[in-house]
């Protein structure tokens, strides 16, 4: 019974998404505004009916509902209520289901903020998101059905993944990595409707900029923090390693990082519409791309659950949606005319321009190296993957010129400009660069590239803070207003959209030093240690002290408990875990970090034996990674605080742009 | 369009042209110096004096009786596929499950005198994949899989 409600719930959204599809773009052919109204009445009808669906299967999952068949299949008894309610997400059809759930959030969101000052482009992109939403319907309703209806209704079910039962960060990663893919597909829908009526409005681009910054906000955070749960949980010391699932998160996140700046340039000078509208339809094909990588089972993670039907399905989609948009990009391109050519020279237009390419650069080196084993293995039939020293050696020299290109870009003015005003303005922030190398040089970094990346850093910090607070400066200066007053009157008028950026710059700033630094300059060793002895590992002594047990329903776990000593200080002792789930075969660690500021302490333990009292470590010294937490909450802060300024922002530049036009007869 | 919007275009398709063909070049370039096979003690074996110096994942099973602990975390053992074994050096702590017969994927390269040198040991993980009692019936690529991606990082 419960099932066939479930059931009920996804094909009336499939078939809301499919009917409105249809209204959207008949009503887009044939100019008929009564179309569009059911369009967008099929619009919110899918968006309750696709969250409602989602609401009955956390509602089964809590009341234990085993009639239903993915309740069965991952849920459990035992389970506390927060894993029951993440089960959600935990296994493929699930996944699907809540990436359905996300996608109605935001087509809701979408439509409602769609209006007639869109024109034809209102009914395009409501027809491409609810063409999406049909697929993913079809896909919740058949190859990924969760409401399936179990007849022998069992007493209890298995519980997920134990590796993602293993930390509250499974909790927290999903959502955020959902609400940046599953976001992709509105600015997706809306350039494709630019792309259609052969127009690039400033209303729509403003839309466009609005709905990429949203999915753009929660992507930064999601990539971290798989990154972040990869260090808590799989307790190899490090957070990032090119797996091909963390490099899908990252692929999209380029392309719309570059969407972002390039729709700068196009929404100040009128200029690159087609590029701009090219980054945003790659960042939504390489969301698929994505999905199909990590749902197809295609790579082994945690991510692919099991071999699954849905590969093909996805790939036929991902295959369509790339061939509409190749061919409406080649046919329609030519429509959106540039209004202005694009300035040469030491400009910031040229900085933007490079700063697109290397992202670019960046996407396409990391996409080879994730693709070509894939290649391999179909035409060749020969398992191999592409080491990390590829994408470490590649991205590296990229990622520090655009940390050079982050630095130099804000510091040059806007169009032409003498050398005496380039000299002013690029040579001051020398001095922070220089500092910054020689803290460096002073507490023993040697690494070459990270060098440079200190030195970059240095000089885009003092840019980004100079620049950050330059109106406010103005602000005190010409009109004589206190701190405060100057403060939050630029930061609630119009100058929000430009702080946010400069928030957002700082946020990479500090995480470009916390990679160069904690990737470069960490230490390890393995040991094994019996009860009661010590090794001394850097300033750090550990002391294995005994075995604990901890019983809980689910697992049960083995925690070797280790005394640590910094120096002569005492420090809380470390308790790294080895959990035995009730229903997994194999034990899986939990390593035990101390998080600094300077340096994180990480202790993983290999093996806990109980007979022989023996404990293996692999002991790691980071430094600054906390920093990387730190720098993706900042810049996330950046992203949201833009995302807000954004409809007022662009309001105010589509005015100055009507002054200048105007100021130009 | 005017000649020289003509002229703008080809010169840009040429700079665009240029552009990939470098890139393309190191990147594949890059690609190939970087590759990780995922080798069989049999692959590892007709590969000859080119498995020296490779970074390789070697797949198999642990042979009964061939763990030998050495000083500190060394250990040595054989790992086999059913028809030939290969010798393993392995400077790392093992994992919790690892013991006799267990599915292993070492990571490592040949060492000149012969032995596989690996740095990091790992036993299959997750559900699917189970070692099977006769070694002969070992499926390579589902251990492999089986490693893949859950710490799918090389130590440096």
């Amino acid at each position: 019974m419960s099932a066939s409600i479930g059931r009920g719930l996804v094909l009336l959204s499939l078939l809301f998404a499919s009917a409105g599809a249809v209204a959207a773009f008949a009503a887009f052919l044939k100019k008929r505004a009564d179309l569009t109204t059911i369009a967008v009445r099929a619009s919110y009808g899918f968006a309750a009916s696709m969250f409602l669906a989602n609401i009955w299967m956390v509602v089964g999952l809590l009341r234990n509902d085993f009639s239903i068949s993915y309740v069965a299949q991952v849920g459990s008894i035992d389970l506390p209520v927060w894993v029951k309610i993440v089960s959600l997400w935990s296994s493929l059809e699930g996944s699907i289901l809540f990436w359905g759930g996300v996608l109605a959030v935001y087509v809701a969101i979408a439509t409602r903020a769609m209006t007639d000052a869109h024109g034809w482009a209102r009914p395009a992109a409501i027809g491409v998101w609810l063409a999406c939403a049909t697929f993913f319907g079809f896909l919740i309703a058949g190859p990924a059905q969760p409401f399936g209806t179990v007849v022998d209704v069992p007493t209890d079910g298995p519980g997920p993944n134990p590796l993602l039962q293993n930390h509250v960060l499974m909790a927290i990663h999903p959502p955020f990595l959902y609400g940046g893919y599953v976001g992709m597909t509105i600015p997706f829908g809306l350039a494709l409707a630019a792309l259609m009526t052969g127009k690039l409005s400033p209303t729509l681009l403003g839309t466009i900029r609005t709905s990429l910054l949203a999915p753009w906000s929660f992507l930064t955070a999601a990539v971290v923090l798989g990154g972040w749960w990869a260090y808590e949980v799989l307790g190899w010391g490090g957070y990032w390693a090119w797996d091909p699932v963390e490099n899908a998160s990252l692929l999209p996140w380029l392309t719309a990082t570059a969407a972002l700046h390039s729709a700068i340039l196009t929404e100040r000078r009128g200029v690159l519409k087609g590029w701009t509208m090219s980054m945003v339809i790659a960042s939504f094909l390489l969301t698929i791309l994505g999905t199909f990588m990590t749902r197809s089972g295609i790579f082994n993670s945690v991510h692919s659950f099991t071999q699954s039907a849905i590969g093909p399905t996805i790939l036929v989609f991902l295959g369509i949606s790339t061939l509409v948009s190749v061919l409406l990009l080649g046919f329609r391109v030519d429509l959106l005319k540039p209004d202005a050519e694009l300035d040469r020279g030491a400009s910031r237009d040229t900085a933007f321009l490079a700063q697109n390419m290397l992202f670019v650069l960046f996407t396409f080196t990391v996409l080879i190296g994730t693709v070509f084993p894939l290649v391999v293995e179909a035409v060749r039939n020969v398992q191999m993957s592409v080491g990390r020293p590829y994408f470490d050696r590649m991205t590296v020299p990229i990622g520090a010129f655009l940390l050079f290109v982050l630095g130099v870009g804000p510091a040059l003015p806007w169009g032409s400009s003498t050398t005496a005003e380039l000299k002013r303005r690029l040579l001051p922030p020398l001095a922070l660069a220089s500092v910054f190398l020689a803290i460096a040089l002073g507490t023993g970094v040697r690494s070459p590239w990270t060098l440079v990346t200190l030195f970059f850093a240095g000089y885009a910090a003092h840019v980004t803070l100079f620049e950050a607070f330059r109106p406010l400066r103005t602000r005190m200066k010409f009109r004589t207003d206190g701190f405060v007053k100057a403060f939050s009157q630029d930061l609630f008028g119009p100058g929000l959209r430009r702080f946010a950026a400069y928030v957002a710059h700082a946020g990479v700033v500090i995480a470009f030093i916390a990679i160069a630094v904690s990737s470069t300059n960490s230490t390890s060793m393995e040991h094994t240690l019996k009860q009661g002895e010590s090794v001394t590992f850097g300033a750090y002594t550990l002391t294995f002290e005994g075995i604990e047990n901890l019983e809980e329903p689910h697992r049960t776990s083995l925690i070797a408990r280790i005394g640590v000593k910094k120096g002569d200080t005492v420090l809380e002792p470390l308790r790294p875990m080895m959990n035995q789930y009730r229903s997994q075969r194999e034990s899986i660690g939990t390593p035990a970090v101390r998080t600094g500021l300077v340096e994180d302490l990480y202790l993983s333990a290999m093996n806990i034996d109980v007979n022989s009292g023996t404990v293996g470590l692999l002991i790691m010294v980071n430094p600054l990674v906390s920093w990387l937490w730190i720098a993706t909450v900042i810049m996330t802060m950046g992203g949201l605080m833009a995302l807000f300024s954004s409809r007022r922002g662009a309001q105010v530049v589509e005015a100055a742009r009507d002054l200048q036009t105007e100021a130009a007869r | 369009m005017s000649s020289n919007d003509g002229k703008k275009r080809v010169a840009l398709a040429l700079g665009a042209c240029a552009f990939a063909g470098t890139l393309l070049y190191f990147v594949v370039g890059g690609i190939g110096n970087n590759l990780v096979y995922y080798w069989g003690p049999t692959e590892v074996l007709a590969a000859g004096p080119k498995a020296k110096g490779a970074s390789i994942r070697l797949g198999g099973l642990v042979e009964p009786g061939s763990i030998k602990q050495g000083q500190g975390s060394n250990m040595s053992f054989t790992v086999t596929d059913g028809k030939k074994s290969f010798p393993v050096r392995c400077t790392s702590v093992p994992p919790q499950m690892f013991r006799e017969g267990i599915g292993v994927v070492v990571e490592g390269t040949v060492a000149p005198d012969g032995v596989f040198e690996s740095h990091r040991l790992m036993v299959s993980h997750g559900n699917e994949y189970r070692a099977p009692d006769d070694p002969a019936s070992i499926d390579l690529k589902k251990l492999m899989d089986s490693t893949d991606g859950m710490a799918g990082a090389e130590k440096k």
